[in-house]
């Protein structure tokens, strides 16, 4: 099953729509709350650095019977040192950001925790992509 | 404890979910920080002193169900909404983060850490 959302930059109040609508997928197809769960705070985390630090992106997924795949990929600055942005409180966010509860440098690292696979590739001045993969068992 | 007797405790008001009050609640957590929430493996009911649509969309993705807004902060129409869909139960009350969780944690609700 594949599905795509658009996400635009700024559009806080929007954050999480894409991560929702799987969570509702994901249960009606049964998989397992846990593992709901670690999908969705992933995606979400993604979700919102695509709206806080890029200029919006989009929000692609493929559910398999046995996993699931995301990809978040945005038009923004890039991340110059992708080693350094997956340091837990590492951020460059803005206190909009910051407003939104979010902004601690806690959302690589959130994605990184819950996923089975994250793929971070991020060309400066072009734009961002995270690819992650959970496995349903 | 139940939920009523925590909106008793804290001289609250129950914005939605009052059909839930006699529910059984044991642990709460208290943060504004929604990434934070996030890492959570269990589902307390969180104490929050951030009232914006991203609360309402963070407890949907962790699962939890009751969120006490501190310092009168007052839920929007479209975070009641969401909060509805999901069967939420939103209460809100004027005290500080600081003497919320006090008297909860008093009264002998745990915290998560
Ligand atoms: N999609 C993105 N585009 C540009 N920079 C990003 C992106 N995602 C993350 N970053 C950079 O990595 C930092 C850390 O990200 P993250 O761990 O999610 O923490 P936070 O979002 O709280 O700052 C961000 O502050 C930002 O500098
Ligand atoms: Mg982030």
């Amino acid at each position: 099953m594949h599905q795509e959302y658009t996400v635009i930059e700024g559009d806080f109040v929007n954050a999480g729509v894409a991560s929702s609508s799987v969570k509702k997928t994901l249960k009606q197809l049964n998989v397992n709350p846990q593992v709901v769960k670690r999908v969705v705070v992933a995606l979400y985390e993604a979700e919102v650095n695509a709206i806080a630090h890029a200029y919006g992106g989009t929000v692609s997924v493929d559910i398999d019977p046995d996993k699931i795949r995301m990809v978040v990929a945005d038009k923004g600055p890039g991340i110059p040192d992708i080693a350094l942005a997956m340091q837990e409180g590492y951020s460059t966010a803005r206190p909009e950001v910051r407003d939104m509860g979010f902004g601690a440098g806690m959302g690589l690292p959130n994605m990184q925790k819950n996923v089975d696979k994250l793929n971070v590739t991020s060309e400066v001045g072009v734009g961002t992509t995270v690819e992650m993969e959970v496995n349903f068992q | 404890m139940t939920l009523r007797e925590i909106v008793k405790i804290l001289n609250a008001t129950v914005c939605i979910g009052e059909n839930h009050l006699d529910d059984e609640v044991t642990k709460a957590f208290a943060s504004d920080l929604m990434s934070d929430v996030l890492t959570l493996k269990e589902t307390p009911i969180l104490i929050t002193g951030l009232c914006n649509i991203q609360t309402i969309r963070t407890c949907d993705m962790a699962c939890l169900q009751v969120v006490v807004f501190v310092r009168n902060k007052k839920p929007t129409e479209d975070m009641i909404e969401l909060a509805e869909e999901n069967d939420m139960i939103l209460i809100g009350c004027e005290y500080s983060m600081f003497k919320t969780c006090g008297l909860l944690y008093e009264a002998g609700l745990n915290p998560l850490y």
